[in-house]
């Protein structure tokens, strides 16, 4: 283990590392790394109990285990938010940005613990399957959906995937970032497949997300080895150092770039890597999409911040056009797809796709602002988008959720209260003023102003206007239309996913309304920059 | 010459001895904020002040005129260098450049107003609970006029232009609400509308004339503006289009020429509502603003030429129309008209006449008001018919409405020793004292006007009060005139009062005119008269004379249809005045019916240029999402190929990047 580090953290390359015969140990600030520390415990826990305790015990000790995990890590943060350094080695870098998504992270994490340990949805309880390994179609299969009981392995397989994502936003070389995307990415190929209704569409999604998400990791992989190659250093530091000091004669370096942001591309969900996207949006059980949407968000782009504002930020001006040109692509292909779906969840996944390229202005702003701008959207559109997906767990037909929007026709009569804030939500998400969605888009505009993309804020404003169509078709749906046909249910869920949405609901209100302490929080945190 | 003067004076007086508020004046704004109060607790209370909403409104309206009278007391005890007084509330606009505090200013000017708009307000409260008593909205009639005096009490208080602009604009809403206040009837909501469009237009040039403020002096508060003026600092080419602009405000408000035809039309509110708003306070706000520039008018002669113009045209349109209609209310509204006219007259004669015109407009505001609430109370006692040529001997039958219309009436025909005798007297003087060609015009108009107000007053009191009597009191159209409750009859005393008693006491001894130097300086008397005014009081009290003579013979001593001769029958002149002078049909076909082709055409273009573009755009994205999400197969091979082909082009892009 410690030759691995010493290998890819000292900035010598291997040649040292093998001349010398004896390596020391690199010292681990553990105080400092403790968050992403208690997050990996807790998973270690949660597998332990799953060994260990009973099924009935397991379905109160998980989500207490898991979600309180995630709580104490989130207040490690909060302790550690003076400390700024380079950890174990230079593999992990603490700063303003690290701690900021991680704590983003973590709140996103415990509300997505709460929507996962939601039992009273479905008649058995719980959106997620009792027993996995069942092969749809199999003697046993349509028992399967009235089974009691869920796989109580979700919430360890989250507390990894919450680790990886820390890790992520966190790692200082490429080899702990490739090590921290796998953690990250193989625990939630497991969760897609967990879906207790339509088992075939959710073991699908898991399996095209599998291999879609394996093909960009070899990107990634192969990006990573192009750098070396380069640089003769995974260190984001170095490499930038390398780069400044070679400058733009090396194909390797630009090869490797290109290799590296398909990789991070992919998982931030950008056109044309984004056809994953919708499909597993829509065959994940919601839960996880919701985990999935606001977690994986902040954790890629904070990679991608990370990657392309430390190692190759002197190059901003070669990669700046490539990045102005996903941009665009995302948002347009995001919003115009969009508006032809008929299923919420795929609309939700496109609305993703849109909000991706959105964000990606302000990644391409290039600059501090674009920074803090970045981090204070992905806030506004987590908490936003957990509330929708919550939203949408509670409007069921019999045959679980009504995915399809001719079935949320005059849900407005039937549950105002719900359909009012799923109404606010939407209205969050096409930046209507006073709602989150407003200001996140505010400040990222803001920045590719500041960062002189004036013709990319304008692209990026036109398409808020095509992706306000189906938002407000949605609102139109629910309110102006008369029910047809087969009404949805709306469900009497538990304390768990009204909380959900009450939280995500009143943060989408209050970020709109009073932005200006998070504001200054992801100022105060992007002022410092990134640590190398 | 005069102007010269006045102008010094301005500087000297008017806008620089503005002085903050202590004590009382503190809280000037209560005046404005008791009756808003009123307004919100009526309206946002719905119906659990049904029972009660009535004195609610009544008493707000007494609360905030008993302490306009202390704050015009405590005014009064002020050294005449002390009496504008300014409260700042908050600032309004913070805008780089553009700095507007709302504030209030009380000064002699608005004091005056302050004290009719409460006072005939309060009296014309304390009316509405016996006129509104059976009808079902009686508790939102009341928050309407509450809501109304907020209104116009922020007009006539405010030190800033934009500031006026918005009570200017709180009226406007407010007088459309209480026109329609029977919206069930067509007509009525008509007339609403109407005013609304036409006061519009006027709303629109006092816009400009604001934007044009902001523009040279760059603020809009009545010091600076005016102190501005002082000091040169505006041309004179852009002094006049202000003056123009304000005067455009100021005559659609007023119901001045070419204006004037939403007025008549107003009467279709309640009888209260034509008292208070259309004849006592609102459509005096243009002689106000008028009089509240008057630095500004003062410097342009250009702008003064052309008010006087209006106002002579406007005073003899008023009169012929008048003469020809037999509504009892809409020859008191074009009586109206033309009152104003009078006072529009006075102003427009600059220094020597701004007080002149205050002065008439404080007594118009009294015999108007106690002539229409006396006709309101016959229009009740004649269960709601406003057909004079089917009244006729009415004075039996209501008698304290007789003397108190007899006392309104003789107030605005300028009989001796009454209002109207001491104020349009002292118009028609000044309006000779003017001099030269313009004078001498202007003199006969006034006199004109006066003779017309004698005959057409004359007519609808004679048809209305003596004479046989048009009305039965059997059969299916059955009359029983009777005399109006206490509550009605006890206002129409007071106002009768205010007609004999207030034009002598604001006249003798040049009292308001002294109280108001401050607010508009000194009134510049000139030196030579024209004619001699005790020779033209006589001869004013001849045309009167004679006025009343012709309405006495024709209309006393010969016997008057019930129902009007046939436009056939008649002169083309009262033809003429039946149809407002075709002033509405030249509207009609000059400006409304242009106005309505070119609003199809916008519409058609819209729905063809603009809808169709928009529509198209959303046909093309539709069918490019359409087409574009067909790429989403659901196969992995397709979306791991578009990952492929999308991470060629980005590589390839990088290198060409390079390459560069």
């Amino acid at each position: 283990m410690s030759v691995v580090i010493s290998a890819a953290g000292s900035g010598a390359g291997p040649v040292v590392a093998a001349a010398a015969t004896t390596i020391d140990t690199p010292s681990i600030q553990y105080l400092q790394l403790s968050p992403v520390l208690i997050v990996f415990g807790v998973a270690m826990a949660g597998v332990l109990v799953e060994a260990f305790l009973p099924e009935r015990a397991r379905q109160l000790v998980q989500p207490l285990l898991t979600g309180g995990g995630f709580i104490a890590a989130f207040v490690a943060v909060c302790l550690l938010h003076a400390h700024r350094g380079v950890l174990a080695a230079g593999a992990v870098a603490i700063d303003g940005p690290t701690l900021f998504m991680s704590g983003t992270i973590l709140v996103f994490a415990a509300l997505s613990v709460l929507l996962v340990a939601e039992r009273k949805l479905d008649s058995a309880g719980g959106t997620l399957v009792a027993d996995a390994s069942v092969v749809p179609g199999a003697s046993g299969a349509r028992a399967l959906r009235n089974a009691r009981g869920m796989q109580t392995e979700a919430y360890p397989l989250m507390a990894f995937s919450v680790a990886g994502m820390m890790l992520f936003v966190a790692s200082n070389t490429l080899l702990v970032m490739f090590i921290a995307l796998e953690i990250l990415s193989l625990p939630l190929y497991l969760l897609a497949g967990l879906a207790r209704r339509r088992r075939l569409l959710s073991q699908e999604a898991a399996v095209k997300y599998f291999l879609l998400g394996a093909f960009s990791s070899a990107f990634f992989l192969y990006g990573l080895a192009l750098i070396y190659g380069f640089a003769g250093s995974v260190e984001l530091g170095r490499i930038a150092d390398a780069a400044n000091t070679v400058g733009r004669h090396d194909t390797y370096l630009y090869l490797g770039m290109a290799l590296l942001a398909v990789g991070l591309l992919f998982k931030i969900g950008a056109a044309p890597f984004h056809s994953w996207t919708p499909d597993v949006y829509q065959g994940a059980p919601t839960p996880v999409t919701a985990f999935m949407a606001a977690g994986t968000k902040v954790a890629a782009f904070g990679a991608l911040l990370r990657v392309f504002y430390v190692a190759f930020g002197g190059l901003r001006w070669d990669w700046r056009p490539i990045m102005w040109a996903v941009a665009i692509l995302t948002m347009v292909v995001g919003a115009v797809i969009a508006i032809t779906q008929r299923d919420v969840k795929r609309l939700i996944g496109y609305s993703a796709v849109a909000h991706a390229g959105f964000i990606l202005v302000g990644v391409a702003a290039a600059n501090t602002e674009g920074l803090s701008g970045t981090m204070f959207y992905l806030v506004a559109y987590g908490f936003t988008t957990i509330a929708a997906l919550a939203v949408v767990t509670l409007v069921r037909t019999g045959d679980g959720e009504a995915s399809d929007l001719a079935r949320w026709q005059g849900l407005g009569k039937q549950k105002p209260l719900l359909a009012g804030s799923f109404a606010f939500l939407l209205l969050s998400m096409a930046g209507i003023p006073l709602t989150a969605g407003f200001i996140g888009k505010f400040s990222v505009f803001e920045a590719g102003i500041a960062g002189n993309a004036v013709p990319l804020v304008v692209v990026a404003v036109l398409t808020s206007a095509i992706a306000a169509f189906f938002y407000v078709r949605v609102i139109v749906l629910m309110f102006f239309s008369e029910p047809t046909g087969e009404r949805p249910v709306v469900v009497t869920g538990s304390t768990l996913t009204y909380a959900t949405v009450g939280i995500g609901t009143v943060m989408t209100l209050l970020l709109g309304v009073a932005p200006q302490p998070l504001l200054d929080l992801a100022n105060h945190a992007a002022a410092s920059g990134f640590v190398r | 010459m005069s102007s010269v003067h006045a102008l010094a004076g301005v500087g000297a007086e008017g806008a620089t001895s503005v002085v903050g508020a202590t004590g009382a004046f503190n809280a000037t704004w209560l005046l404005l904020a008791l009756p808003l109060a009123g307004a919100a607790v009526l309206l946002l209370g719905g119906r659990r002040t049904d029972r009660t909403g009535h004195l609610i409104g009544t008493l707000a309206a007494a609360a905030s005129f008993v302490f306009g009278l202390v704050l015009f007391f405590t005014l009064h005890g002020r050294s005449s260098s002390g009496r504008e007084v300014s409260s700042n509330l908050f600032t309004w606009l913070p805008v780089n450049g553009l700095k507007v505090n709302v504030g209030l200013l009380f000064d002699p000017l608005s004091s005056v107003f302050v004290l009719l708009i409460t006072g005939v307000g309060t009296l014309i409260h304390i009316y509405s609970i016996g006129y509104m008593a059976h009808d079902p909205g009686r508790r939102r009639f009341f928050a309407y006029m509450n809501l109304f005096l907020a209104s116009m009490l922020l007009l006539v208080l405010a030190n800033d232009f934009l500031v006026t602009f918005v009570g200017w604009e709180m009226v406007g809403l407010s007088s459309y609400l209480l026109i329609k206040f029977w919206e069930y009837k067509p007509a009525a909501a008509t007339a609403a509308n109407k005013a609304f469009y036409v006061n519009r237009v006027g709303d629109v040039g006092f816009l400009i004339a604001i934007m044009l403020m902001f523009a040279t002096v760059g603020t809009t508060s009545f010091t600076g503006v005016f102190n501005a003026v002082a000091q040169h600092a505006i041309g004179y080419g852009t002094l006049t289009a202000i003056a123009l602009t304000l005067l455009l405000g100021a005559a659609s408000k007023s119901g001045q020429f070419p204006l004037q035809t939403w007025l008549p039309d107003a009467m279709e509110g309640p009888t209260p509502i034509s008292a208070l708003i259309h004849a006592a306070t609102m459509v005096t706000a243009g002689v106000y603003l008028i009089a509240r520039s008057n630095p500004i008018f003062t410097g342009s002669q250009a702008a003064r030429t052309v008010v006087l113009i209006v106002a002579a045209i406007t005073i003899l349109l008023g009169c012929v129309i008048g003469c020809a209609y037999d509504d009892i209310k809409k020859v008191l509204a074009y009586s109206t008209v033309s009152q104003i006219g009078y006072m529009f007259l006075a102003v427009g004669l600059g220094p020597a006449g701004y007080a002149l015109g205050i002065l008439h407009l404080l007594a118009h505001g009294f015999f108007k008001a106690g002539l229409f609430l006396g006709a309101g109370s016959v229009i009740h006692g004649m269960d709601d018919e406003q057909d004079a040529r089917r009244f006729g001997g009415l004075w039996r039958f209501m008698p304290v409405t007789w003397v108190t219309f007899g006392l309104g009436y003789l107030a605005i025909i300028g009989f001796p020793g009454l209002s109207g005798f001491f104020t349009k007297d002292k118009i028609i003087e000044a309006a000779f004292d003017k001099g030269g060609t313009s004078g001498w015009i202007l003199g006969c108009v006034a006199l004109l006007g006066a003779g017309l107000t004698a005959f057409y007053m004359s007519r609808i009191f004679l048809l209305t009060f003596h004479g046989e009597r048009r009305w039965s009191d059997s059969g299916p159209d059955a009359k029983h005139p009777h005399e109006s409750p206490t509550v009605m009859t006890a206002p129409m005393i007071v106002l009768a009062f205010g007609s004999v008693f207030a034009g002598g006491l604001l006249v003798l001894g040049g009292s308001l005119q002294h109280w108001l130097t401050p607010s508009i300086g000194r009134s510049a008397e000139v030196g030579a008269h024209t004619i001699n005014p005790a020779v033209l009081t006589v001869l004013t009290l001849v045309v009167a004379a004679g006025g009343f003579a012709g309405a006495y013979l024709r209309y006393q001593l010969r016997p008057v249809a019930a129902v009007a001769p046939a436009d056939s029958e008649v002169s083309p002149v009262t033809v003429a005045a039946r149809h407002d002078l075709f002033l509405n049909a030249f509207n009609e076909a000059v400006l409304m019916r242009p106005g309505q082709y070119l609003t199809r055409f916008l519409v058609w273009s819209e729905a063809v240029g603009i809808d169709g573009v928009v529509r198209g755009i959303a046909a093309g994205v539709g069918g490019l999402s359409g087409r574009m999400r067909r790429a989403q197969t659901g196969f992995v091979r397709t979306y791991a190929l578009s990952m492929l082909t999308g991470s060629v082009l980005l590589v390839g892009a990088l290198l060409l990047v390079k390459a560069s």
